[in-house]
Order: C-alpha cells, then sequence, then structure tokens
C-alpha cells in the first residue's frame, strides 16, 4: 500500500516538474499544485498507512486492542493543505493581475522589472 | 508557559490585527510605531533573561516535549528576536514618511507587523513544522507587501519571488514530512539525538540535502538567488529595506540552526557543499552588483554576497569561524537595512533610484552623504566599522583552519564591495545632477525629515558602536557560537535534564 502511493507520489511529482519547466506562468501553477499534492502524499504515506485504524479511542478511553494510526501526519496534512490553499490562492490572484498587467502569461517576456537592454 | 518567550510574537500579531482594524486612519500608523515599541521592550527583556538564565524553553500549552510544540530562546535566538525589534521599529518609522494613504488602507501596517510575528516565530520555535508553518506566515505577509503598491514592475518582480518561493516551501514541507516519518519526532532538540540514532544515515543525509535547498533558497545562495535581485528593487523602499534585512537572514539562521543541531553527522560531506556554495554566492554576488546601475540592485547583490560570508561561517564549522557567522548576521541586518533606506530617501530626493540619472547629493545633502558613508564602508570592511570584525573574524577563522582558498576570495570579495560602493558613490553622491537639480534634504517636510532621517541615524549609530565596542558583541557572540557548537544545554533546555 505505502509503496503504491509512494509511486503515485511520485507520478505527481514528475508531472509536476514538468509541468513547471513551461514558461506559461498558468502551466506553472498547475504544476505546483501538483507537486504539493504529491508531497503531502507522501507525508502521508511517510506516516505509515494502517487502513480501518482510526484513532480513536474506545468507550472510557480505552485504547484500541491492536494498532492505532498516527493522527499526527494527517494533522500535519491538514495544516499544509490549509497553508497551501492559501497560498495557491493568493498566486493564482496574482497571475490574474499579471495578465491584466501584461496581457500575457509567458514569464520569458515580463521584463518591466528587469533593466532595459543596452543602455548605454 | 514562559510568557517572554511568547510576547515577542504575540505583540506583532496583536498589532497587526489593530493596525488592520484602524487601517488607513493615523490611529493605524500609530498603532504600527507603538507595537513596535512594545516589541522592542519585550525583545530587551528576553535577551536580558537569556543572558541571566543561558537557553530558557517553554511548552506551549503546558505539552511537554517533544509531543507539543516548543518555543527555545538561546544567545542567537535572543539577538535575532532583538535586532528584529530595532528593524521593525526603525523601519515602522520610517515608513510614516513613505507609506502614503493608499498602501496603509490596503493594510500596510497589518503585513509589516505580521512579516515581524512570522520572522519572530522562526527565530524563537524549536519544533521543525512549527518553523515551516512560521515561514508560511513571513512568506504570505511579504508576498502582500511586495505587491501593495501595485505597480507594474512589482507585479513582475512578485511574479517571480511568488513562484520560487512557493517551490523551495514545498521542499521544506517534504523534508520536514519524511524527516517524521523516518525518526517519529520533529521537536529539533529530540530530532539531535534521533537523526544520529538513526541506522540509515544515507537517508538522513538526503533529508538534510533537501532542507539545505530549501532554506538555501529562503537565503539566497548560489545558485538559488535569482528570485531575490528580481524583485527586491521593485516593491516600496520600507518594504525592500525590512526585506533586506530579515528575510534572507531568516534562512541563514534556520540552515545555522538545523546544521549545528540536527545534521551534524556527516560535517565532511555537507558542509564540503556549504563551503563551495558560500564561495561562489560570495563571488556572484559581488559580481553581479558590479554589472548593475540602479541603486537598489547593486544593493540587492550584495545581500547575496554577504550571505556567503554567513554561510561560509557555517561551513568552517570552528568555534571562531561559527562566532563570525553569528556577529556578521547582527551586524548586517543593521547595515544592510539602513542601505536601503537611505536608497529611499535618495530616490524621494532625486526622483529616480537609476544611477546614471541622479547625481548631486554629496552638495546639496551632505548629511545623507555622510551617512551613507557609514553602512557603505562598514559593509565593504572599512576598520573601524561593525563590518571591519565580522569580515576579520572570519577570514582569521579560514586561515587558522588553512583555508587559504577560502580566505582569499573572501578578501577580493571585500574589496570588490568596495569598489561597487565607490559607483554609488560617485554616481549618485559625487557628480552634479544630470538636470542640474539640487536635491536637500530640506524640500523634505519636516515631519517626514525627521521620520525618515531619525531611523538612519540611529541604525549608522548602531554600526559604529558595534564597530567602537566590539567586544561586547563578539563575546556575546562567542557565547552563541559555543551554544551551537554544543547543543548540550539546548537539549536539556527543551527536554528537561533527565532525558540529555
Amino acid at each position: 500500500m505505502e509503496t503504491l502511493v509512494a509511486c503515485l507520489a511520485g507520478f505527481l511529482v514528475s508531472m509536476a516538474i514538468w509541468l513547471m519547466l513551461s514558461g506559461n506562468l498558468m502551466r506553472f501553477l498547475f504544476g505546483l499544485l501538483l507537486l504539493s499534492n504529491g508531497v503531502n502524499l507522501a507525508i502521508l504515506a511517510a506516516g505509515r498507512l494502517t487502513p480501518g485504524a482510526p484513532p480513536l479511542l474506545g468507550a472510557s478511553g480505552a485504547l484500541p486492542p491492536d494498532t492505532m494510526a498516527n493522527a499526527l501526519p494527517q494533522a500535519l496534512l491538514l495544516t499544509a493543505i490549509v497553508i497551501g490553499f492559501g497560498l495557491f490562492a493568493f498566486a493564482l490572484a496574482l497571475t490574474i493581475r499579471a495578465y491584466r498587467s501584461f496581457g500575457h502569461l509567458e514569464v520569458d517576456r515580463m521584463r518591466s522589472a528587469e533593466p532595459a537592454e543596452d543602455r548605454r | 508557559m514562559s510568557w517572554v518567550l511568547a510576547l515577542p510574537i504575540l505583540i506583532p500579531l496583536v498589532t497587526a490585527v489593530l493596525a488592520f482594524l484602524l487601517r488607513g486612519s493615523r490611529m493605524g500608523d500609530l498603532a504600527s510605531v507603538a507595537g513596535a515599541v512594545a516589541s522592542l521592550g519585550v525583545a530587551v527583556l528576553l535577551v536580558g533573561v537569556v543572558l541571566d538564565r543561558g537557553v530558557v524553553a517553554g511548552q506551549v500549552g503546558g505539552w511537554q516535549a517533544p509531543y507539543g510544540i516548543t518555543l527555545v530562546a538561546d544567545h542567537l535566538s535572543a539577538a535575532m528576536v532583538l535586532i528584529t525589534a530595532i528593524i521593525g521599529l526603525a523601519v515602522a518609522v520610517w515608513s510614516l514618511a513613505e507609506i502614503g494613504p493608499d498602501s496603509s488602507r490596503l493594510g500596510y501596517h497589518a503585513l509589516f507587523q505580521s512579516l515581524l510575528g512570522g520572522v519572530a516565530g522562526a527565530f524563537l520555535t524549536g519544533d521543525l513544522f512549527n518553523l515551516y508553518v512560521w515561514f508560511e506566515v513571513l512568506l504570505i505577509s511579504s508576498f502582500g507587501l511586495l505587491v501593495i503598491g501595485g505597480r507594474k514592475q512589482a507585479i513582475d518582480g512578485a511574479v517571480k519571488y511568488v513562484t520560487l518561493n512557493l517551490i523551495a516551501t514545498v521542499l521544506f514541507l517534504a523534508g520536514a514530512g519524511l524527516l517524521y516519518g523516518a525518526t517519529g519526532t520533529l521537536n529539533m532538540a529530540d530530532l539531535r539525538g534521533a537523526v544520529a540514532a538513526s541506522p540509515d544515515q544515507g537517508l538522513m543525509t538526503l533529508i538534510s540535502m533537501m532542507l539545505m535547498v530549501a532554506f538555501g533558497m529562503k537565503a539566497a545562495v548560489f545558485p538559488l538567488f535569482f528570485w531575490l535581485p528580481a524583485s527586491y528593487h521593485t516593491p516600496h523602499y520600507a518594504v525592500s529595506a525590512v526585506f533586506a534585512g530579515l528575510l534572507t537572514k531568516v534562512g541563514v539562521y534556520a540552515l545555522m540552526r538545523v546544521f549545528t543541531l540536527i545534521f551534524v553527522g556527516d560535517i565532511g560531506y555537507t558542509h564540503e557543499i556549504l563551503l563551495w556554495v558560500s564561495l561562489l554566492t560570495m563571488l556572484t554576488g559581488v559580481l553581479g552588483a558590479a554589472a548593475q546601475s540602479d541603486f537598489r540592485k547593486i544593493l540587492s547583490f550584495h545581500i547575496i554576497s554577504q550571505i556567503g560570508y554567513m554561510v561560509l561561517g557555517l561551513a568552517l564549522m570552528t568555534p571562531l569561524a561559527v562566532m563570525g557567522a553569528v556577529f556578521y548576521l547582527l551586524h548586517h541586518i543593521v547595515v544592510k537595512t539602513n542601505l536601503f533606506l537611505i536608497a529611499g530617501v535618495s530616490r524621494r530626493l532625486t526622483g529616480s533610484s537609476d544611477l546614471y540619472a541622479i547625481g548631486g547629493l554629496y552638495r546639496s545633502a551632505p548629511l545623507l552623504a555622510a551617512l551613507f558613508i557609514i553602512p557603505a564602508f562598514s559593509l565593504a570592511g572599512f576598520p573601524p566599522l561593525s563590518g571591519f570584525w565580522a569580515k576579520f573574524v572570519i577570514v582569521r577563522a579560514s586561515l587558522d583552519g588553512r583555508e587559504w582558498l577560502v580566505a582569499g576570495v573572501a578578501l577580493l570579495v571585500g574589496l570588490l564591495t568596495i569598489f561597487s560602493m565607490t559607483k554609488i558613490w560617485a554616481e549618485a553622491f559625487w557628480k552634479a545632477h544630470p538636470d542640474g537639480r539640487q536635491p536637500a534634504l530640506a524640500e523634505l517636510p519636516l515631519s517626514a525629515r525627521w521620520q525618515m532621517m531619525g531611523p538612519i541615524v540611529a541604525l549608522a549609530v548602531m554600526t559604529v558602536a558595534i564597530g567602537a565596542f566590539p567586544s561586547a558583541f563578539l563575546d556575546f557572540a562567542t557565547k552563541g557560537a559555543e551554544q551551537l557548537l554544543d547543543p548540550a544545554a539546548y537539549v536539556a533546555a527543551v527536554l528537561g535534564e533527565a532525558r540529555r
């Protein structure tokens, strides 16, 4: 099970890198989204998958008989997902603003912060 | 829970809320300054406590380490919190003169204070995942500050800043997650033992490399620095001053913390990489600066080359070298912020930041020229200013370690730094203004003059004071380096004596 999730995470990351190498800002953002999802999956797998063993205590706080899932990686994931969502929302808004400012999303042609060439 | 550890984080965050509620009004501006003053008071208190008691730690919510989140302050953390508060106050006052009602209404002061809160949190936390969260707090605030002017140039800079920093963030998250999966803990003091005891040292080195890239990108080291010169010259001057002073240093601090506390199992490998990275960072930064003709762009490239010195101190990993790195870190924050503030005044007086389009400041604003000389020469390492001692210690440490090449590069970069400072001096201050203007400080309204020149003078005085009385600061840095290189006290403070 962990192997499968790990392979999926690797696949997502490789797709993400392919998308992020594009000069188009929108493609880059999709890549970033895939990358953070791939990393989230990797963290979930690194915390060990224990299907059917939720981290819940029984009646009057009794511990479950055998295994219990580690809840911490999931708590980390929730935090990371929320933070990632916020950052992605900002990046998306920035992209819209950039599109309105420049009329295109080709990063190579965004040079208004760079000095003009051959100035002297 | 020790309040003196929590307040440096809470005060800026509470101030941010207040400043947001009062945004656009004079009260909001004053709330920001008042919050900065309160932060400074608490930071002084924290340094006092650390000097008195050594490393202090507190567990948030009373959850015992390593299960809860730990706040911990040693000499380095406390000093960084203090310097953050000083810079916060200086820039909060300075921005009163620069930030107009438009940006203020959009929440400039709230973002500024939450940035300071994030920076202080990053310096004080003793938990790797919590460090990630503070990085995000300061990152999202910096995003907002970067675009708040809304100029086309700033949007362009922000695109590069945001995208590259988000990649670093994801790498950090992946490294932290994998480290938890491998060791079962995220408490940094606990990680020291857990990483050393791990059967798979190769995996630990791999994870350390992920964190090195993530923090290296934040610290703007070679070859990960490209976002910095693409963006730091675009926002408001107050924003770039606080970025230049604090943001990259958070990355350097994280590198220093992680590579002295946690990943010390394979120093021959990890710190050798840091050594080469630092050399190339120094060289590319200073050569990049030589090619620029914009006031702030030159200064931005200099941040990069100076970061190299700090990483070099960490890479050499001797007591003297780490002491030099700590000292360098503290001195550089003051100097670099001041240079950006001076660039802001120069821009206000002359109307441009393009060095070929401005000039005449020496004749018409001699006070500004004199104040520029202090941090500029300090940055280049002239005695008796603070930068001289910082460079002296680093070069001495590399000579002691028989790293001749390293010492040579460090000295050469110092020389080249003088070259580009001379360029700024000659173009902006010495030569006459090409349009024949006589930009004088008296043109500024009286209140703006005080708000702008006050912080600059205060920071310049600090630079001179550190240079004139270096022994107190060097002693402090020595103590900080001792704690970094022998973290027994740090680990004991966090985990309790029993688990040492």
